[in-house]
């Protein structure tokens, strides 16, 4: 069994290769894009709007308050990163009910992927926001002495990140699997349903960790108030 | 191994797309679409607030000119009421003057109707009494009317009381010309030279006569010098019988009868 998609190898070029997880999300980048590209197409700006107009509006107004309800004072700044992180991990998710569909948020390739880009831009933010010595200057509250463990904090939330979508996502496939071999018609059934869910909690958890990290990491002005969820 | 290291930076990469591609063709259209939305919606609740302001303002403009609408029609019809008055005021009294006009014509028509009747009366009776009277007056005795109506005056003249005497005798002395007597009819010679010598008898005159006949007398004698007058009329007791007759009628005064029937009495010697 494998537990990754990353060990499904379509073409290999000594260090570069074409594995399923790769596949897999330039599928979902193209569905993401086009579909965007078609809806977004023809835009009424009137009162009279297509159902799918609804849809991304609602989608994305829910995440643009979903950021401004942690804290972040100008939630389309963030809308880019953060948004596409959600839409990401949880159409990855839906996706699963499609046989053969191997989520690329299995691979723990992905997931610290993903991670790592959090782990850039946070500081990334911050600096922009504070300033270079602003915001290494929180490393060292509330005193110097805490400043490793800062650092270890840092480097551990983003393994954490990683890992638990990894986990999750790749703990849903595994049980899925085990369960068609045991029980093969009504349970894998409900298991996906779960699987559905829990992908969709992961991708609201993922992204909000994410929103809460920047969050921590703007200063005063960047806040709509002081951060409510610290890590 | 987990992880791939090729794979953890394509998917980066990968995923770099991606956030371009989704700001590029998401969430860009999509917030302008809102933006562009929402801007409109306040565009146009910001126009139906300046529309209702605008109506508001009209309504006020509106209500503001039928108050004033009323208040001058309050006037004018106060105005036209007063006309009105006024005007029907006016014509009232113009009917009742009309009517009083008329009234006054009616009466004065009905007052003259009335004299001519009485005239009528009077001159019917005036000759049928001198009628009635001239029969009797041959059937009882072979004299003439004329006869009795001359000695009727000169008693007259004999029974003038003293001081009507006293003034009648210094007017025949004073008078330039002749005394004028009067007759209804043309008087012989003898009953003219009777009169003359009652008349020097009486009251001293010495002058000359002068004899007349006058129709509009009702068959009598009057003898008047210098403004004064002596008069025997059978008129005397027409008048009497006229103002029975108006008595009787109940319409004119007596009084004012008597001034229609004598307008000359006032000047008279006699009464």
């Amino acid at each position: 069994m494998q537990l990754s998609p990353d060990e499904h190898i379509f073409w290999q070029y000594g260090f570069v290769k074409l594995n399923a997880t790769i596949v897999f999300t330039w599928a979902l980048m193209l569905v993401l894009a086009v579909g965007s590209k078609i809806i977004t197409g023809k835009l009424a700006t009137g009162l009279k709007r297509s159902r799918w107009q609804n849809l991304m509006e609602i989608v994305v107004v829910a995440m643009e308050n979903q950021i401004a309800e942690v804290g972040l004072r100008e939630p389309r700044r963030f809308l880019g990163f953060i948004g596409t992180l959600f839409l990401f991990v949880a159409i990855a998710s839906l996706c699963t009910i499609i046989p053969g569909f191997k989520p690329p948020t299995g691979s723990l390739s992905t997931t610290v992927a993903l991670a790592l880009c959090v782990f850039v831009v946070v500081p990334l933010f911050g600096i922009e926001d504070q300033g270079l010595i602003g915001y290494f200057k929180s490393y060292l509250e509330p005193t110097v002495i805490m400043l490793p463990f800062n650092i270890i904090g840092e480097i551990s939330r983003t393994l954490a990140l990683s890992v638990r979508l990894f986990g999750n996502m790749m703990s849903g496939e595994m049980i899925i699997g085990i369960l068609l071999t045991i029980t093969p018609y009504i349970f894998p059934i409900v298991m996906t349903l779960l699987g559905l869910l829990t992908g969709m909690v992961q991708a609201y958890i993922f992204s909000v960790l994410a929103t809460v990290y920047i969050a921590a990491a703007m200063g005063d002005q960047g806040l709509k108030q002081e951060p409510e969820a610290q890590q | 191994m987990l992880i791939d290291w090729f794979t953890v930076i394509a998917q980066v990469v990968n995923f770099l797309i991606l956030v371009w591609l989704m700001k590029r063709f998401l969430y860009a259209p999509i917030l302008s679409a809102i933006d562009a939305r929402e801007k409109r919606i306040a565009a146009e609740l910001a126009d139906a607030e300046a529309k209702q302001s605008e109506a508001q303002r009209e309504r006020d403009e509106f209500k503001h000119k039928n108050e004033e609408f009323a208040l001058q029609r309050k006037a004018m019809l106060s105005t036209a009421t007063l006309e009105v008055q006024t005007e029907r005021q006016r014509l009232l009294e113009e009917a009742r003057k009309a009517s009083e006009d008329l009234r006054a014509g009616q009466e004065e028509a009905m007052r003259t109707d009335f004299r001519n009747l009485g005239d009528e009366i009077m001159r019917r009776s005036r000759d049928e009494v001198f009628a009635i009277a001239r029969k009797t007056l041959d059937d009882l005795a072979t004299e003439s009317l004329e006869e009795h109506m001359v000695e009727a005056f000169i008693r007259r003249c004999r029974a003038v009381g003293d001081v009507e005497k006293t003034a009648l005798q210094a007017a025949f002395k004073t008078a330039a010309g002749p005394a004028l007597v009067r007759s209804t009819f043309p008087l012989p010679a003898a009953q003219r030279k009777a009169i003359e010598l009652a008349t020097r008898e009486v009251f001293a005159f010495e002058g000359q006569f002068q004899f007349e006949t006058s129709p509009d007398l009702v068959s009598g004698i009057t003898l008047s010098v210098n403004g004064y007058e002596v008069a025997w009329s059978i008129a005397d007791y027409l008048l009497a019988l006229k103002q029975n007759v108006g008595d009787l009628l109940s319409i004119q005064s007596p009084a004012e009868e008597q001034k229609e029937l004598h307008p000359e009495d006032g000047a008279n010697g006699h009464g």
